[in-house]
């Protein structure tokens, strides 16, 4: 394929999408825009770790600490301080991102796995803190998220929207948010990791030694790295809060943590498409196994002793990460890509057989 | 003065159990150089069994059962999946645990349900009166049969020939192959006892004065990851020490709670994740774990 043509293919298929991206929200329903958004919210904090475990490294099961810091950070911010909720989402992020810097005296010096039992602190460390500090977290039950406001245009159901002929709620303004948010998160994501950072980052995951003997400060970037991939997983807090119109301890938990893990295995380690597309996965596997419980054999619905569709998920999303990595190392990403290396190989076959080869192919 | 001293030996007696569960964790780190992440779910596997088959076949025989079980299960998971695995990175390895671990505690935890399933131990809830102290049969009972297998896992180690290849893989584990040295029998060895051990360890974790084996025993569980890594990922006695410590510190905090009411409810569950963020600061190794050197 020419250069151009594979521009435009590439053009193409980029204008589908964000077509496709754009006009959902006036066809589905509540429940699928509520999935999507979740799902937009778990590709922004997958972006985030793919940079730290894929592009670098390291693995962290803590991430959703950074998620429970900018939730309620937000929360905090904008009900108790005051602060316009635009302001109050950023200074979240970057709490996140503090956060995660009072841990790099750990990230900066612990390597891969070991760094992966240590961020198992900001868990456990975390779960005591967010039932503790009722005042600040709301305890066990929580505390509602106010709505974001931009520039007057309220992110809520009310006061009512109508958009050719459909009614605009919550969901359909904030999958527009959340798409801004998601492109932008990517786009940074992307320039990191085309970029100088990029290389460093992937040198020191390769080989740390041969990384410092190039002149890669390892520390700080481990360090530096980890800040970043915690500010992602801050941004995805607030949207995720946003979403659900109130934050709970107890879904920041351990299992949050496995479910973003499996996102960037199952996607494709080190890469933003990669991050996305497990994230997109894994966030819908459980709601359309829920959705169609009653149609597909092996999985009951949920309360009634058989296997309920959250843990068919579990399951099915475990045994993924397993073959993926044993069968198909690059995820699902990677199955894309060896795809279109074999296609047109196949396609040349058959030319080939079916007429003489031309002279440069002698 | 009492309570003190009850607390202390509660938490040496729990702590005794945490390091077996961290010896586990560290003999397949030494052989095989993962980081095992399955282990809370190899645990609860054991558990399970022993809670599952008391009824029909007695306590011991359950035990027995239990025991093979986990090996079984840990070699399987060896020799199935780890071994299969033909990834550069051992970090890369670690992941693939996790992926085990999701399916093993998924599905155990959908058999468990909310049961509380009992053990069917001997020592029940008997207490132990040792002039003022008072303290569950079971505790005891716990801390002996810990140091004795430790003990005997210990000397194994250093006497036997399985020992002697195992240190030679962890040391050089090329040259060890190069020895005569059958390193996916270390490697399948290692696991096989990992799980064995896991499994005595979820016997003490489930017993008197805790309820029985329910969905959060994995969070008990979960405690042995810092213990094997603030002694030292690589280091046997640094796995009997972080047990101890973390065994301790979680007894005292939870015994002392109402006099730390500033901390928090529940301050037990997270001090050893606490205690173990403080030392790796002063030492990123772990208290007896070998500092990485490298030559350039």
């Amino acid at each position: 394929m020419s250069r151009r043509s594979r521009w435009i293919t590439l053009g193409a298929v980029w204008g589908a999408v964000v077509v496709a991206a754009v006009v959902a929200p006036f066809y589905l329903e509540g429940f699928w825009l509520q999935t999507g958004l979740f799902a937009m919210s778990a590709a922004v904090g997958a972006i985030g770790i793919n940079l730290l475990t894929g592009a670098t490294g390291q693995l962290s099961l803590g991430h959703a600490f950074f998620l429970a810091v900018g939730a309620y950070a937000y929360v905090y911010l904008s009900t108790d301080v005051g602060l316009p909720t635009p302001l109050a989402a950023v200074v979240a992020v970057l709490l996140a991102g503090a956060a995660g810097g009072a841990f790099s005296p750990i990230a900066g010096r612990l390597k891969g796995a070991y760094l992966g039992i240590a961020t198992l602190a900001l868990i456990f460390g975390g779960q005591h803190v967010l039932f503790n500090a009722e005042p600040l977290t709301g305890g066990y039950n929580g505390r509602a998220v106010p709505p974001m406001e931009l520039f007057g245009f309220v992110f809520a159901d009310s006061p009512g929207l109508v958009l050719l002929n459909v009614p605009f709620g919550a969901l359909e303004r904030l999958w527009f948010l959340g798409l801004v948010v998601l492109a932008g998160a990517a786009a940074f994501a992307r320039g990191v990791l085309r970029g100088r950072p990029g290389l460093a980052m992937n040198t020191i995951r390769d080989h740390e030694i041969a990384a410092g003997v190039m002149g890669v400060p390892v520390a700080r970037y481990r360090a530096g790295v980890f800040v970043l991939s915690s500010m992602y997983g801050g941004l995805a807090g607030v949207l995720v809060a946003l979403v659900f119109q109130r934050a709970v301890p107890d879904y920041f938990g351990f299992l949050l943590s496995l479910d973003y893990l499996a996102m960037i295995v199952i996607g494709g380690l080190g890469s933003v498409a990669g991050a996305v597309i497990g994230a997109v996965f894994v966030s819908l596997l459980p709601q359309l196994l829920t959705r169609y419980s009653d149609a597909l054999p092996l999985v009951a619905e949920p309360g009634s002793g058989g296997v309920s569709p959250a843990e068919a998920a579990r399951i099915l999303y475990g045994a993924a990460v397993v073959t993926l990595v044993l069968f198909l190392p690059g995820g699902l990403l990677g199955l894309a890509t060896r795809l279109r290396r074999v296609i047109p190989r196949i396609k040349e076959l058959r030319w080939l057989n079916s007429a003489p080869a031309p002279a440069s192919r002698r | 003065m009492t309570t003190f001293l009850e607390l202390l030996v509660n938490g040496i007696s729990v702590g005794a159990v945490y390091a077996l569960i961290a010896l586990g964790f560290v003999v397949i780190f030494k052989a095989t150089e993962v980081v095992n992440f399955t282990h809370a779910s190899l645990l609860l596997a054991g558990g399970f069994l022993v809670a599952k088959l008391h009824p029909a076949l007695g306590f011991w025989l359950a035990l027995a059962a239990g025991v093979a079980g986990a090996a079984l299960v840990g070699a399987l998971i060896e020799f199935l999946i780890i071994r299969r695995a033909r990834v550069g990175s051992h970090g890369v390895l670690a992941i693939v645990t996790i992926g085990v671990d999701i399916l093993l505690t998924t599905e155990l935890t959908r058999e468990i349900g909310t049961d509380v399933l009992a053990l069917g131990d001997p020592w029940r809830d008997q207490v132990l009166h040792l002039g003022p102290i008072m303290i569950a049969e079971t505790r005891v009972v716990a801390l002996g049969v810990a140091a004795a297998l430790i003990t005997a896992f210990l000397l194994a180690f250093k006497f036997t020939g399985w020992g002697v290849a195992m240190r030679a893989t962890a040391e050089d584990a090329e040259t060890a192959a190069l020895m005569g040295v059958r390193l996916g029998r270390v490697s399948l060895s290692a696991w096989a006892v990992a799980g064995a051990l896991a499994a005595i360890a979820a016997l003490f974790l489930c017993v008197f004065p805790t309820p029985g084996l329910d969905r959060s025993t994995t969070a008990a569980a979960m405690k042995a990851f810092p213990a094997a890594i603030l002694g030292g990922l690589d280091s046997t006695t640094g796995a009997l020490a972080g047990g101890l410590i973390v065994g301790v510190t979680e007894a005292l905090m939870s015994g002392y709670q109402s006099q730390l009411a500033f901390l928090g409810r529940g301050i037990g569950d997270a001090a050893p994740f606490l205690v173990m963020i403080a030392i790796l600061l002063f030492r990123p190794a772990g208290i007896f774990g070998t500092k990485e050197l490298a030559r350039v």
